[in-house]
């Protein structure tokens, strides 16, 4: 079982202190981190996902395309064979007025292990990323 | 001299500073109804033209859909609106130089654009326009830009100087906008300004810009050239009054250390796109500071002019023109923007705010900068990234 994280923008996005941000969190939590950085499409980041094959997939995105863009980047990786079961999860700010439950629970419906889109992201967040590392972990001694 | 150039020039022969917004609307109608209320401020204000992102990434026709289905675009799509649309637009608005603002990588198509509905002044540059914001690779933009800069008569303003937005030393924000002018001049450009963006402490900008001066007279000596600063470009004061008074001291940094134009920021920035109201208020705010500051003939020397100096000479020391010298510079490192993930970034470079408030680095890369202004021991990870690219937010709001 490998301990990497596959962290990327979303296709329509060109920040990046977000995932600069991201990679030094997870590194600290023990994860080793490809991070794809700004405007990366479905297809990039499924082809990157193949090379890579990654423990999680974390995309962050704050330009407010995110409920938009989220799932046609998870359709294109559910697409591949070999991709079929890596989880992914999406957080920032994903829609252009604040976070919207609604829309939340429909990524979540349509894929996503978690989302991270209100005041407790960051939060919440952490907390995903300890216990995730702590079922690899009792999953490599088992 | 381009109009917009003349204009700011005529302002800074008579003392006032020049503010200008940034906005963008896909109306027509919209956008002359902004550009007008930008020229009854009451401010020397220059307009601008913010093309929409469709544009910026050259889907046009997505642009094109977007405004036959009157979807909402988050700009003025150029290329997809007819000249004589932009040309009505401007129409009767003698007084109010407007500039073009894009972001693109690819800028050949906003360029004749633009040029076709008479207007003469943009911005951009082959490496600011790549590295934070694209996946093309730089040596695309290079030729890209190298193509749209030919055949380009009017006035040109760098983007170097605001790379990344925020936390990226000065010195190397000073190199890039330089090196971005030569760039544009070897291309056949005669008419250029170089940006500077605000960073996190004030003495610090304004040797900074002061360094900019020194160097632009010494490499862009045959053209005609200003400076541009740019208010603070980061994550931004929640407060109105936190937010005011950061975009009010970007007014005094520019007065007193001798630039001729502003870019400002509005009360809004934290939470949402500004209404064209917020932008004249920002102006008219920053033109008020502006008034009240004054130049300042001498500041404390850190090095920033040294380092500046450094790095620009060993880019147009490598064989071949600029564009090709900046392609170099990349590849080995001898440029290194901190914390900017382009594939054709060494990444190697790191900087970290001290205790004073200045910009410092942590590690220099391969960049021929002394080890000795190196901090190795400054503070890393995510909390302390956090809490410096918060700093300025969180002091205005205090």
């Amino acid at each position: 079982m490998n301990n990497l994280v596959l962290l990327s923008g979303t296709a329509s996005d060109s920040h990046t202190w977000n995932l600069v941000y991201l990679q030094l969190l997870l590194e600290e939590t023990g994860y080793r981190v490809v991070n794809l950085g700004a405007c990366v499409p479905p297809a990039l980041l499924a082809d990157e996902c193949e090379a890579e094959q990654p423990a999680l997939v974390v995309l962050s995105t704050v330009n407010g395309h995110g409920y938009q863009d989220g799932p046609r980047a998870l359709v294109e990786l559910r697409s591949r064979p070999g991709l079929a079961a890596v989880p992914v999860v999406i957080g920032g700010k994903l829609g252009i007025g604040g976070p919207e439950p609604d829309r939340a629970d429909a990524l979540r419906a349509a894929g996503f292990a978690e989302v991270f889109d209100d005041d407790t992201a960051i939060t919440r967040f952490r907390e995903f990323i300890a216990s995730h590392a702590l079922c690899r972990t009792a999953g490599t001694a088992s | 001299m381009t109009g917009f150039a003349a204009f700011v020039g005529r302002a800074a022969a008579e003392g006032r500073l020049v503010v200008q917004p940034r906005m963008g609307m896909a109306s027509p109608g919209q956008m002359r109804a902004g550009l007008l209320a930008v020229l009854g401020a009451r401010a020397t204000a220059a307009g601008t033209l913010t093309v929409d992102s469709y544009t910026r990434v050259g889907d046009h026709r997505a642009a094109l859909t977007a405004l036959r289905d009157g979807a909402r675009l988050n700009g003025y799509p150029i290329v997809s609106h007819h000249p004589d649309t932009t040309r009505a637009v401007l129409d009767g608005l003698a007084g109010l130089p407007v500039q073009v603002r894009h972001g693109s990588a690819d800028p050949r198509a906003i360029f004749g654009a633009l040029a076709a509905a008479g207007l003469d002044a943009t911005e951009g540059g082959p490496v600011s326009y790549c590295l934070p914001y694209s996946r093309k690779p730089l040596r695309d933009s290079v030729g890209h830009w190298t193509e749209a800069c030919e055949g380009f008569s009017g006035h040109l303003e760098t983007f170097g100087g605001c790379m990344m937005g925020q936390l990226c030393p000065p010195s190397l924000l000073v190199a890039l906008s330089v090196l971005e002018a030569v760039f544009f001049r070897h291309c056949g450009v005669r008419s250029v300004s170089l940006s500077y963006a605000q960073q996190t402490s004030p003495g610090q900008d304004a040797e900074a810009i002061r360094a900019l001066r020194a160097l632009a007279g010494r490499f862009l000596s045959d053209v005609d050239w200003h400076v541009v600063v740019y208010a603070y470009m980061g994550v931004y004061p929640r407060t109105p009054s936190g937010a005011r008074l950061l975009n009010d001291n970007a007014a005094r940094l520019a007065v007193r250390a001798g630039a001729e134009r502003l870019i400002v920021k509005t009360v809004a920035e934290a939470h949402r796109i500004p209404t064209v109201a917020e932008n004249v208020d920002a102006l008219e705010s920053a033109a008020a500071a502006a008034e009240a500051a004054g130049f300042e003939e001498s500041t404390e020397d850190t090095g920033v002019l040294a380092e500046a100096t450094a790095l620009v000479e060993a880019v147009l020391d490598l064989p071949g023109d600029p564009g090709a010298a900046l392609l170099a510079a990349f590849r080995r490192g001898l440029l290194d923007v901190p914390y900017c993930l382009h594939p054709d970034n060494a990444g190697h470079a790191r900087c970290h705010i001290d205790d004073t408030g200045r910009l410092r680095w942590s590690s220099v890369g391969a960049m021929p900068i002394p080890r000795s202004v190196v901090d190795r021991d400054s503070p890393s990870g995510s909390a302390s990234l956090l809490a410096a690219l918060h700093r300025v937010a969180h002091l205005h709001d205090a």
